[in-house]
């Protein structure tokens, strides 16, 4: 499965432990919430950067004092339809100020991506076909309505402001920061006007 | 009324265009229907019985003439010359092709509307009070709420796959007529001891199999802080509402199993986080979308109207309908008229294109070009001199949109039934249909006074036949149809869940058992002053179940 990356289809760098003895394996590692809960105190030990899978039944809230020694936090989707990772997403952004990577796993369609982008994921596991996706996904919309963890300023600052609002202190952002195109610019410009 | 604005219009333009993209992609075979299944639901689009059927969303049921004039249109051009009005204040267009569908979503975007949400396991179309801004009893525009909180659910990143679908309802006026303990959320504007205004939050009402009436967790919620609130309620249900079941997906059934006070922590916990983080509501944006609203230029009249007065006594007919159609405006000399939906046999809901541009044509000529939609599935006419209500009635009259049965007992609220739904187990609309010709006497109805009758074709209970005086639920029996009956639901401001009165009746029985009802009621109320309700609520469900069995 294609792994993307700020738009682009990357190299996955990470491997996914399963078992117990995947765990001495040098290099990214990614271990489900069950190996991680059994062997942290090894884990936490190891060389090299580690990441926590979480089903969509386990919260982020399970591995928040974790965090600081996490490089990836892969949230999945076993169902299109169910939607609990987008909160977890945001609340590891923007409650727990998580600046690692948070990746989307499982059943991840191109018609999904805008909402997980703007949720704070900043990686997918997709299938050949919703690849495509990331383009539509970052350019079918030039503006949203309501604040959330990405960077771009929802519709009720852009009226308030002629360009786009910077981001309030409380909210970590994941990167990119995607910053408004010209056409954006001169629609909140010509609101303002307005 | 609101008006969109630049973004606004470019969102639903970029919307209308996205979907033009996923319909080809289907057409193409690009999509599989499973793939493309979730897509169309959030635009409202649904697969029935016969055909597609298109849900289109009235935002808090207010519409503009022009907007009427195009669904009108889009009858006429996409459809077979008719629309369907939901008590969700949205219109159902039965018969589009699949392909014609981004050209529907085209033209209602040229008129400022959408179908975005109307369906799917998301925030819904958001309901007011229909006479929300014109109402006598009012304390506060519940429109203005509605707009921010639209605004706010539209496509939300987070709150798009949801456990199950997710209702928003907001009443401005203690008489409440919008049904809020019904709702997923249910607000109600009150004001704090500083006159400021607030909401009364309650949360797990509805529907379907398990009916359950909303619960307050909080008493005053200031407007500044609705939308943070609303996040906190949605963020809590989206982690922790069961998906394992879909019957037990919906808020409802999580408050009941956490328990109210502890899933009341549970939100203020999490509000706790975010009250204060940019969702919280400006004053001068409240203020802004709150001048959309502003009263229109009303002529400054006597509260009594002697020409009225003439001409309701000079003419039977007229004041019978002004007696069960009009009601009190905030304004003096005008008065909020219901354009009933409701003909003796017809279809309850159903309007045809010639129809809504009569409405439309009233609305211009004589109120300020503004038609509202309500939970009974009719329209309103909400600005009207009433030295003008006579020219007005014989307009509808002319139309067939003067049946003087306003809260009467043919007012009835009716799903579309096996008719058309995939979901439903038995016929409603025949059934409707049937009741309202046996009670087309209209000295009969007016002797009857209000009452409400819902009749849903199945346990999803679309046209809440819980809440309803006299509930009727359409159930399937080996194949053939048969038809419970509910008692004692009420949906106003003292909203109950109606009682089952014993074993269902069959098509030839329901009618019967429906005027044996009314016969009991007539019986045994104290008065032409007692509502059926209240007679109910005094002497209890045994007097109508010994009638309606003792012959079986």
């Amino acid at each position: 499965m294609p792994l993307i990356k700020n738009g682009a289809a990357v190299q996955d760098p990470w491997f996914a432990a399963t078992t117990e003895s995947d765990l001495d394996r040098s290099g990214p590692l990614l271990v489900p919430l069950e190996l991680w809960q059994q062997h942290r105190d090894r884990l936490v030990g190891r060389v090299g950067p580690l990441g926590v899978r979480l089903a969509s039944a386990q919260s982020p809230a399970l591995i928040a004092a974790d965090l600081d020694r996490l490089d990836l936090v892969a949230l999945e989707f076993p169902k299109f339809t169910d939607g609990r990772a987008y909160s977890y997403a945001r609340l590891l952004r923007e409650r727990h100020g998580f600046t690692g990577e948070v990746r989307a796993v499982g059943h991840v369609l191109r018609d999904q991506i805008a909402f997980m982008l703007r949720c704070g994921f900043d990686s997918l596991e997709v299938d050949e076909r919703a690849a495509g996706g990331w383009q539509s996904a970052t350019t079918a919309f030039s503006a949203w309505y309501q604040p959330a963890t990405d960077a771009q300023a929802p519709i009720p600052a852009r009226r308030r402001y002629a360009v786009p609002a910077r981001t309030s202190q409380s909210v970590i952002r994941s990167e990119p920061v995607r910053t408004a195109d010209a056409a954006e610019l001169a629609v909140c410009a010509a609101t303002w006007a307005y | 009324m609101y008006r969109y604005d630049e973004f606004d219009q470019t969102f639903v333009t970029q919307r209308v265009e996205q979907f033009r993209e996923q319909v080809a992609r289907r057409i193409s075979g690009e999509l599989s229907e499973d793939e493309f299944k979730p897509l169309r639901l959030m635009n409202g689009l649904y697969l029935q019985l016969h055909a597609y059927m298109l849900r289109v969303a009235i935002p808090y049921g207010t519409l503009s003439s022009r907007q009427l004039r195009q669904l009108g249109y889009i009858a006429r051009k996409y459809d077979r010359g008719y629309g369907h009005f939901t008590t969700r204040q949205n219109i159902q267009f039965n018969w589009p092709t699949l392909g014609d569908t981004p050209d529907i979503l085209a033209d209602l975007a040229a008129v400022e509307m959408h179908a975005i949400q109307t369906s799917g396991n998301c925030i819904r179309n958001t309901t007011a009070d229909a006479t929300a801004g014109v109402a006598a009893d009012e304390i506060a525009d519940s429109r203005v709420y509605c707009e921010i909180i639209r605004q706010w659910s539209t496509l939300h990143p987070e709150f798009s796959f949801l456990p199950r679908k997710f209702k928003v309802a907001v009443t401005g006026a203690p008489g409440d007529r919008a049904v809020t303990a019904a709702h997923d959320i249910g607000l109600r504007m009150v004001r704090d001891d500083a006159g400021e205004i607030g909401f009364e939050v309650l949360v797990g009402g509805g529907q379907g199999r398990t009916p359950i009436l909303a619960v307050t967790i909080r008493e005053f919620l200031p407007a500044e802080h609705l939308l943070s609130y609303l996040e906190a309620v949605l963020r809590v249900y989206n982690q922790l509402g069961r998906r394992d079941n879909i019957y037990k997906a919906r808020i409802k059934i999580l408050v009941r199993e956490t328990g109210t006070e502890e899933f009341a922590r549970l939100v203020e916990e999490e509000w706790a986080h975010i009250r204060d983080s940019e969702l919280k509501l400006p004053a001068d944006e409240i203020a802004r979308i709150h001048a959309y609203f502003a009263p229109p230029a009303y002529e400054a009249l006597d509260a009594a109207c002697p020409e009225l007065d003439v001409q309701r006594a000079g003419n039977r007919a007229f004041d019978a309908w002004v007696r069960s159609n009009v009601e009190a405006h905030k304004q003096p000399g005008y008065a909020i008229a219901t354009v009933s939906l409701k003909p003796h046999g017809g279809i309850p809901g159903d309007a045809s294109a010639e129809q809504m541009e009569l409405v439309a044509d009233l609305a211009d000529r004589f109120g300020f070009g503004e038609i509202r939609v309500s939970y009974k599935q009719n329209l309103l006419l909400p600005d009207l001199r009433q030295r003008d209500l006579f020219a007005v009635w014989q307009e509808l009259t002319a139309a067939g949109l003067a049946t003087a049965n306003s809260h009467k007992l043919s007012d009835i609220i009716a799903c579309p039934g096996l008719d058309y739904c995939n979901l439903a187990n038995a016929r409603s609309i025949p059934i409707a249909q049937m009741i309202s010709t046996r009670f087309a006497d209209l000295e009969r109805e007016q002797e009857i006074g209000n009452v409400t009758v819902n009749i849903s074709g199945c346990i999803n209970a679309c046209a809440h036949h819980h809440v309803a005086n006299i509930g009727i639920l359409g159930v399937d029996k080996k194949g053939k149809e048969f038809y419970q009956v509910t008692l004692g639901g009420a949906a106003d401001h003292s909203a109950a869940i109606g009682d089952i009165v014993g074993p269902a009746f069959d098509e030839d029985q329901i009618v019967g058992a429906v005027e044996t009802v009314v016969d009991v009621y007539l019986a045994k109320r104290t008065g032409s002053d007692e509502p059926f309700i209240d007679t109910y609520r005094r002497i209890g469900i045994k007097p109508f179940k010994e009638k309606l069995y003792a012959t079986h």
